[in-house]
């Protein structure tokens, strides 16, 4: 049988599925005892145990200094930035890409500008940010919003352009306006389509996050983990890296069962 | 000229339709301005007039010098060969777009430039909302008109827009289907959905876009029922374009056939099409609904179910 005709049976897909997470854990800890083996006092691979007692301190005792748990501290200090960065663009971004999308008058004058200022490498205009809105919060929230509106806005504008011209006239043969139009026919259809348009922006997200914490923050995941990079303390870096990953992880798993949730007719509309 | 062609057709057309004499004829004559000649009834009520318009986008004519004038409650199906500016009339009657020349009359006042109440319409596709059920649906053409700020009623008003949504829904038979999504509707339903979602504005006409053209020979022929029995209860004048002569034929009071006249080869684009045969069909129809209106209101009103 060909190769492209075999399929997976169902026990055979999970194992398919957990063969490569499990190879790479085999692949660390093999190497991890192999260097450990060498030199007891290796820093660059620690073991499960030395991980597990990094995570203990950091997060189920009290910081000396501050009273703090940390790891929960960084936690909540980064997804609140988060939350408030996504927040913000996701509402901008709706906006602009209706109004660019829909209105015509808007779309003129907007839609070379969001192509132009979806260039701008966010990062690079970093220092701007600290210059304009200081040090504190505000700057790192504004790098992930301008990090991301600009994609999510184009996204939603091409998924606007992309309703049947059909339906936006049979709203109007209904007696909708311009602005009830939008509330009940363009809003709604692009809603699930925004969802799916942050899952892919949330890497962005968490990219800008990190870059901003790590360069001027006194708290936050990303600001643990380059604080800690000075001490070489993987058995810390590497279980933040995990909880980031299972976090993002858990974000887009929730933004997917949003979708299906909220909007059961999504799924058969895109057929 | 295609007279040869239009023999058949003008003898067919003889035979089924003894008031012919009454009309300007089944052929439509380059001085279309004589149409004004008309006996008096047509000249003073005709509730939609066209007059000399000429559609052209660029250097390409689509339409050219289109005179017509249609009393209220008339079935008028267009075809013609593709390409022919069928669409684009229909379009223009709309307000999706704006005649290049000339002007078109509803009920004596220039048609407004976009689409509105007015004109109820049912596309091919994409006719209706994916995201709303099929009772909000129709319920949304109630809901619009009244709640300017969010399009949207609440409490009591909300019911009863949907009772009134559910009355004409059960009208197209898709009283067992209101809170399917349209996805899960197959085609013939959408468009019954369709049908009825540009009803519950009671529209004064209706535009059909080649609504059946998707369907299946035998639902097509339960759409045509359903269509015609809307069309007696009701005052609506209707335009169908349609690729299916035989449907043509069958559904209207008047066929307007849409053809180029006059062809250049060497600038295909320079002349427009123009209605080319003007058909009266189906008098028994138009009599019987002419009889109707000519009750009293209080006996025809019982006739006539509100919708």
């Amino acid at each position: 049988m060909r190769l492209i005709n075999r399929h997976p049976d169902r026990s055979g897909r999970l194992l398919l599925i957990l063969l490569p997470f499990a190879l790479l854990l085999f692949a660390y800890f093999a190497g991890s005892a192999q260097r450990l083996a060498d030199n007891p006092n290796d820093k660059l691979l620690p073991s499960a145990s030395q991980m597990a007692a990094a995570v203990d301190r950091l997060a189920f005792t009290e910081d000396k200094r501050s009273g703090n748990y940390l790891f929960w501290q960084d936690s909540a200090a980064s997804l609140t930035r988060l939350a408030m960065g996504i927040g913000i663009a996701a509402l901008a971004g709706l906006c602009l890409g209706i109004a660019a999308g829909i209105i015509p008058l808007f779309g003129a004058p907007l839609s070379p500008l969001l192509t132009v200022l979806s260039m701008v490498p966010p990062l690079a205009i970093l220092p701007i940010l600290f210059i304009v809105f200081g040090l504190g919060e505000l700057s790192k929230v504004m790098l992930i919003v301008i990090g991301i509106t600009p994609i999510l806005a184009r996204d939603l504008e091409q998924r606007a352009r992309e309703i049947p011209q059909e339906i936006l006239i049979k709203a109007q043969t209904l007696g909708a306006s311009t602005w009830t139009l939008i509330l009940r026919v363009v809003l709604p259809q692009l809603l699930p389509r925004l969802l799916i348009a942050l899952r892919l922006v949330l890497g962005s997200a968490w990219l800008f996050l990190i870059a901003a914490e790590a360069i001027a923050s006194t708290d936050g995941l990303g600001y643990r983990i380059f604080l800690v990079r000075r001490y070489m303390a993987m058995d810390v870096i590497l279980p933040y890296v995990v909880w980031i990953t299972l976090l993002a992880w858990l974000m887009d798993l929730g933004l997917r069962q949003t979708t299906r949730l909220c909007f059961p007719w999504y799924e058969g509309a895109k057929a | 000229m295609k007279t040869i062609k239009s023999g058949t057709v003008a003898s067919e057309s003889l035979a089924r339709s003894p008031e012919r004499s009454n009309r300007s004829g089944h052929l439509v004559h380059e001085d279309c301005e004589h149409r004004a000649t008309q006996p008096a009834a047509r000249a003073v009520g005709a509730f939609i007039e066209v007059k000399n318009v000429w559609q052209e986008y660029g250097d390409q004519v689509v339409l050219e010098r289109l005179n017509l004038s249609i009393n209220e409650g008339e079935f008028c199906t267009l075809v013609g060969a593709s390409g022919c500016g069928k669409s684009t009339f229909l379009r223009l009657l709309l307000g999706q777009e704006r005649a290049s020349r000339g002007e078109i009359l509803l009920g004596g006042e220039q048609l407004a430039a976009e689409p509105d109440s007015s004109r109820g319409v049912v596309f091919q596709r994409y006719s209706v909302f994916p995201h709303l059920t099929v009772l909000d649906n129709v319920a949304i053409g109630l809901e619009l008109p009244r709640s300017k700020l969010l399009g949207r009623l609440f409490g009591a008003a909300k019911r009863e827009a949907r009772e009134q949504a559910a009355v004409i829904l059960k009208k197209v038979g898709l009283g067992h289907a209101l809170d399917k999504y349209p996805s899960q509707l197959s085609g013939g339903m959408q468009q019954r959905l369709a049908i009825a979602q540009a009803l519950i504005m009671k529209p004064r006409v209706l535009l059909l876009d080649e609504p059946f053209g998707a369907l299946d020979p035998g639902i097509r022929k339960d759409m045509h029922g359903l269509l015609l029995e809307l069309w007696h209860e009701t005052k609506l004048t209707v335009f169908m374009v349609t690729h299916d002569l035989s449907e043509g034929f069958s559904l209207g009071t008047r066929l307007l056939v849409f053809d180029k006249t006059r062809i250049d080869p060497h600038a295909p684009n320079a002349f427009g099409a123009r209605i080319t045969y003007d058909i009266p069909l189906n008098s028994d129809r138009r009599a019987t609904r002419a009889a109707v209106e000519a009750l009293p209101a209080h006996i025809a009103g019982n006739l006539q179910p509100a919708l």
